[in-house]
C-alpha cells in the first residue's frame, strides 16, 4: 500500500494541476482569441446598454413585446436560478396550480395559462394552442419560443405597438429558424432578437 | 416516431457505426502501447509525467495491486475535493463569495462521493452553491479522473480475458495517463473550443446583471463552462454547470451543440466494443457487444420517443395541440425546450441514460410515465447499454459471462468465452456484483419510504424521507426508486423534483454511488485476475461461438431477465401505476 501512495499522491496532484487549472486556461486563452464574444456570454446591448444574453430567455410582459414561455427559474427567467417545474403527468399543482401559502408563492397551472394565453391574444377557446405556449421549459430559460406561437401573438403586438400586421409578421419570419440543415433540432423564434427587432421598427415609427 | 426524428436518429446511428471501429482501433494501440499519431506529441510529456510521479512504465499489476491502486487513487481525489468544496470561501475565482455554507459537510460528502465514482448526481442548485474554483477544479478533476480510471479497469478486464496464462493486468498509473492523454484530453481541446463558437461561454466574470428590454432586472450566471461542458460529456460524467444541465442555453445553445453533445456520451463507449475486438484479436467480439447494445439503445429510443409525442391527456384536454405541426412540436412539452422539440429530448434521455452520463437535455421528471420508464429501465440494466466510458464495457462483459454460463447449463457444457474456461469462481464474483447492485437501489429506496424521521430533525428537517417527493400518487416514489437507481447506477441524472439536499438522503445517496462503483468494480478485477492465468482451449465443433447471432440474442436475455426479474415489482409501483392513472385521468 505504501508503495501505491506516493505515486496515488503525485498522479492526482498532476490531474489537478493539468486538468484543473491548465486545460481550461488554454481553453480560455483560446476562447477569448477566436470567440471573444461567445467566451464572455453572448452579451446583447441595446442602445449602449447590456439588455441581456443572446441565448438565455428573459421575462416579456408589456403587450407591445412577444411572450416567452412560462418559466420556473426562480420567480420566472431568474438567470442564476435555472431549472423546470419537475411536475409530472399527474400532478394536479401542474395542471390546475396551485394558491399561494404563507411560505411560498403560488403557481400557474397548465389550464390557468391556457385561458390567460387566449384571453391576452383574443383568441376563442376553439383555437389550439402550440404546446410551448403553455408548458413551462426545461432550463426555465428557453431563449425561442415556436413560429406557432409567435404568429398567435402577432396581432396583439401589431395593435400594442401600431405597428401593420404584415411588418410584425415579416418580423417574425426574419427571426424564425429553421431546422439546423433541415435535419436536427425544431424550428424556432428567439424572443428577445423579435423583441429588438419589434423594438427598433416602433422606434423608427416614431421618428 | 416522425420522419425527422428517425432521420436523425438514422444519422446519429451511421455516425457512431463508422466512428467505432476507427477509435476502437486507436484506443487498442494506445493501450498496448503502439505508435499512433500523437506519439511525438504526447511520449515526451508521458515520459515527464511518468518521472515526475515516480512510476515505472514498464511495472505490472496483479489485480489486487490494480484495484488497490484504482481505491487509494479515488480515495485521495476524493479527501481533495471534500476539503477543497468546504474552503471554498477562501479559495479563488469566488466571484458571488459562495462558502462552506452552501457546501455543508453531507452534502460536500455526497458531492465528492458523486463526482469520484463518475454518477456527478448533484443535490445543490451550482450557480446558487459551488464558486468558479469549485466547478472547474474540484469538481471537474474528477470528469478526468473517473474517466479515465473507468477506461484503465475496462482494458484491465479486456487483458485479463484476453492474456494466455499471465499474471498481471497492466500498470493502473499508465492505463489512466494514457486514456488522459492519447483520448480524453485531444478531444475534449477540439470539443471546447467548438463549444464557446456554438456560444458556451468561458469566463471569469461575476453574474451579469442587465436590465432587460421590458425593464426588469436579470442577473445572469457566467463561468468557465465550456472547458468543463466538454469533459462531462465525453467522460460520461454529466454534472451540468447549472442546474438545467445539458437544457441551459448555456451549456447546449443549439441543435448543433446538443448532436455533438449526443455524439460525444456515445463516442467512448462504444470505440470500446471496437478496442476490445482487436485485442481480443477477433473483431466480431466487439460487434457482438455492439448489436446487442444497439438493439437495446433502438427499442428505448422508440418507446421514448412516441410516449412523449403522445402527450399528456389533461394537457390535450386544455385544447393544447398534440400532433407535432410545421410551427410548433406538439407531444409533452413540459420540462423541455424549444430548440430540442420531442426528438432530440426525447433521445438525449435514452442515450444519457444508457451511457452513465446523466447530463440531461429535458427534465426527465416531467416526462410521461412511460417516457419516464425508458431511461429508468435503462440505467437499471445496469448501464450496459453502450455504458460509461470503461463502465459500459466492463459491465456488460459481466453479463457476457453471465450468459455463456447460462448457455454452459442448457447444453451442459463448461462454459468458454475467448476460448477460456468460465469456472465458478467468475460467475460467483459477477452474480456478486449483480447482487449488491440490486441491494443497494431496492433496499435504500425501500428504506427510504418506510423509515420515520423527526421533523425539524438533524437527518431530515422536513422529517420523514417521504415527504421530500415533489410529486404526490405513484409519481413520488417514482422519484425515490429514481434517485437511489441513479446512484447506485453511478448515472447522475434525476427525476429532480426530490429534495436530495439533506443529511438522510446526502449520506444514503452517497453510500449508494460508492457501492455502486466499487462493489462492481473490485469483483470485475477479480474475474480479471482469475482469467489472466488461464490457457485457453483450442475451440472445437461443441464450442459455443460468441460473435454469432445466437450469442446476441442470449445475451440480450441475460441482461433483460436479470434487470427485469429484480426490478419488475418496483417498476409496477412506480411508472406502470402511474400510466395507468394517468389514462384515467386522475391527478394527485
Amino acid at each position: 500500500m505504501l508503495k501505491l501512495l506516493k505515486p496515488a499522491i503525485l498522479v492526482t496532484a498532476v490531474f489537478t494541476i493539468g486538468a484543473g487549472f491548465l486545460f481550461p486556461a488554454v481553453v480560455t486563452l483560446f476562447a477569448h482569441l477566436l470567440f471573444p464574444n461567445q467566451a464572455n456570454g453572448s452579451l446583447v446591448k441595446y442602445n449602449g446598454a447590456v439588455v441581456g444574453a443572446r441565448q438565455i430567455g428573459q421575462s416579456f410582459t408589456s403587450p407591445w413585446y412577444f411572450h416567452p414561455r412560462p418559466s420556473a427559474a426562480g420567480n420566472g427567467y431568474d438567470a442564476s436560478n435555472s431549472g423546470g417545474t419537475n411536475l409530472g403527468p399527474t400532478s394536479a399543482k401542474l395542471i390546475n396550480g396551485a394558491p399561494a401559502t404563507g411560505g411560498s408563492g403560488g403557481f400557474t397551472g397548465i389550464a390557468q395559462l391556457a385561458v390567460e394565453y387566449r384571453k391576452e391574444n383574443g383568441l376563442p377557446a376553439s383555437t389550439p394552442l402550440p404546446a410551448d405556449a403553455v408548458t413551462y421549459s426545461a432550463s426555465g430559460l428557453d431563449p425561442d419560443i415556436s413560429p406557432a406561437n409567435a404568429k398567435l401573438q402577432g396581432a396583439r403586438v401589431a395593435s400594442a405597438t401600431g405597428l401593420t400586421l404584415s411588418a410584425v409578421d415579416a418580423a417574425i419570419a426574419q427571426n424564425t429558424h429553421g431546422r439546423t440543415f433541415g435535419l436536427l433540432g425544431e424550428p424556432r423564434v428567439n424572443v428577445l432578437a423579435l423583441n429588438l427587432t419589434i423594438a427598433r421598427l416602433k422606434a423608427a415609427g416614431k421618428s | 416516431m416522425t420522419t425527422n426524428s428517425i432521420a436523425q436518429l438514422a444519422l446519429y446511428c451511421l455516425i457512431i457505426i463508422a466512428l467505432t471501429p476507427l477509435l476502437g482501433r486507436y484506443m487498442a494501440k494506445v493501450f498496448q502501447g503502439e505508435k499512433t499519431v500523437l506519439s511525438p506529441v504526447m511520449v515526451p510529456v508521458e515520459r515527464a509525467i511518468y518521472r515526475m510521479c515516480g512510476v515505472q512504465a514498464t511495472d505490472e499489476m496483479s489485480w489486487q495491486v490494480y484495484a488497490a491502486a484504482l481505491l487509494l487513487f479515488s480515495l485521495l481525489g476524493m479527501i481533495l475535493t471534500y476539503v477543497l468544496l468546504r474552503l471554498q470561501g477562501v479559495l479563488p475565482w469566488n466571484p458571488q463569495h459562495f462558502t462552506g455554507t452552501q457546501m455543508s459537510p453531507d452534502l460536500a460528502f455526497n458531492t465528492s462521493a458523486s463526482f469520484t465514482t463518475n454518477t456527478n448526481w448533484q443535490a445543490y442548485v451550482p450557480e446558487q452553491a459551488v464558486s468558479y474554483f469549485s466547478n472547474m477544479v474540484s469538481l471537474a478533476i474528477h470528469n478526468w479522473m473517473s474517466a479515465a480510471s473507468g477506461i484503465a479497469v475496462a482494458i484491465a478486464l479486456v487483458r485479463g480475458l484476453t492474456r494466455h496464462s499471465g499474471k498481471s493486468l497492466g500498470s493502473f498509473w499508465v492505463d489512466m495517463v494514457r486514456a488522459t492523454l492519447y483520448v480524453l484530453l485531444p478531444l475534449c481541446m477540439v470539443y471546447a473550443l467548438f463549444l464557446v463558437q456554438q456560444g458556451v461561454p468561458q469566463n471569469f466574470m461575476p453574474y451579469v446583471h442587465a436590465k432587460t428590454l421590458d425593464g426588469q432586472m436579470q442577473t445572469i450566471a457566467e463561468g468557465p463552462v465550456a472547458s468543463q461542458e466538454a469533459i462531462k460529456m465525453l467522460g460520461t460524467n454529466g454534472g451540468g454547470f447549472f442546474n438545467a444541465n445539458s437544457a441551459h442555453p448555456y451549456e447546449n445553445p443549439t441543435p448543433l451543440s446538443n448532436f455533438i453533445q449526443m455524439l460525444s456520451i456515445f463516442l467512448i463507449p462504444a470505440a470500446l466494443t471496437a478496442t476490445f475486438g482487436c485485442m481480443a484479436g477477433s473483431k466480431r467480439q466487439g460487434w457482438a457487444l455492439f448489436a446487442a447494445m444497439g438493439a437495446m439503445f433502438l427499442v428505448g429510443v422508440v418507446v421514448c420517443t412516441t410516449a412523449e409525442q403522445h402527450g399528456i391527456p389533461a394537457v390535450a384536454a386544455c385544447n393544447v395541440m398534440v400532433k407535432p405541426t410545421g410551427g410548433q412540436p406538439g407531444g409533452n412539452m413540459e420540462g423541455k425546450e424549444i430548440r430540442f422539440g420531442i426528438s432530440d429530448s426525447a433521445l438525449f434521455a435514452v442515450i444519457t441514460t444508457d451511457a452513465s452520463c446523466g447530463a440531461v437535455n429535458a427534465m426527465h421528471d416531467s416526462f410521461t410515465p412511460i417516457g419516464g420508464l425508458v431511461p429508468l429501465s435503462n440505467i437499471l440494466t445496469g448501464e450496459v447499454i453502450f455504458g460509461g466510458v470503461g463502465a459500459g464495457l466492463y459491465g456488460m462483459l459481466m453479463f457476457a459471462i453471465i450468459a455463456v454460463f447460462i448457455a454452459g447449463l442448457m447444453v451442459g457444457r463448461t462454459p468458454e468465452y475467448l476460448g477460456k474456461k468460465i469456472e465458478q469462481y467468475e460467475v460467483k464474483m459477477a452474480m456478486l456484483a449483480v447482487l449488491v447492485l440490486a441491494a443497494s437501489i431496492l433496499g435504500f429506496a425501500a428504506l427510504s419510504v418506510v423509515m420515520p424521521l423527526n421533523a425539524h430533525g438533524y437527518w431530515n428537517p422536513g422529517g420523514n424521507p417521504w415527504f421530500n417527493v415533489n410529486n404526490a400518487g405513484a409519481h413520488g416514489f417514482s422519484e425515490i426508486l429514481y434517485a437511489f437507481t441513479s446512484a447506485t447506477g453511478n448515472n447522475g441524472s434525476a427525476f429532480a423534483g426530490i429534495n436530495a439536499n439533506t443529511p438522510f438522503f446526502n449520506l444514503t445517496l452517497g453510500m449508494a454511488m460508492l457501492i455502486g462503483r466499487f462493489l462492481m468494480i473490485i469483483p470485475l478485477l477479480a474475474i480479471a485476475g482469475s482469467m489472466v492465468k488461464k490457457v485457453p482451449v483450442p475451440a472445437t465443433a461443441g464450442t459455443f461461438p460468441t460473435d454469432s447471432g445466437t450469442f446476441v440474442v442470449l445475451l440480450l436475455g441475460a441482461v433483460v431477465l436479470v434487470g427485469a426479474l429484480t426490478f419488475f415489482p418496483a417498476m409496477a409501483l412506480g411508472p406502470i401505476a402511474e400510466h395507468l392513472q394517468m389514462i384515467h385521468g386522475k391527478l394527485f
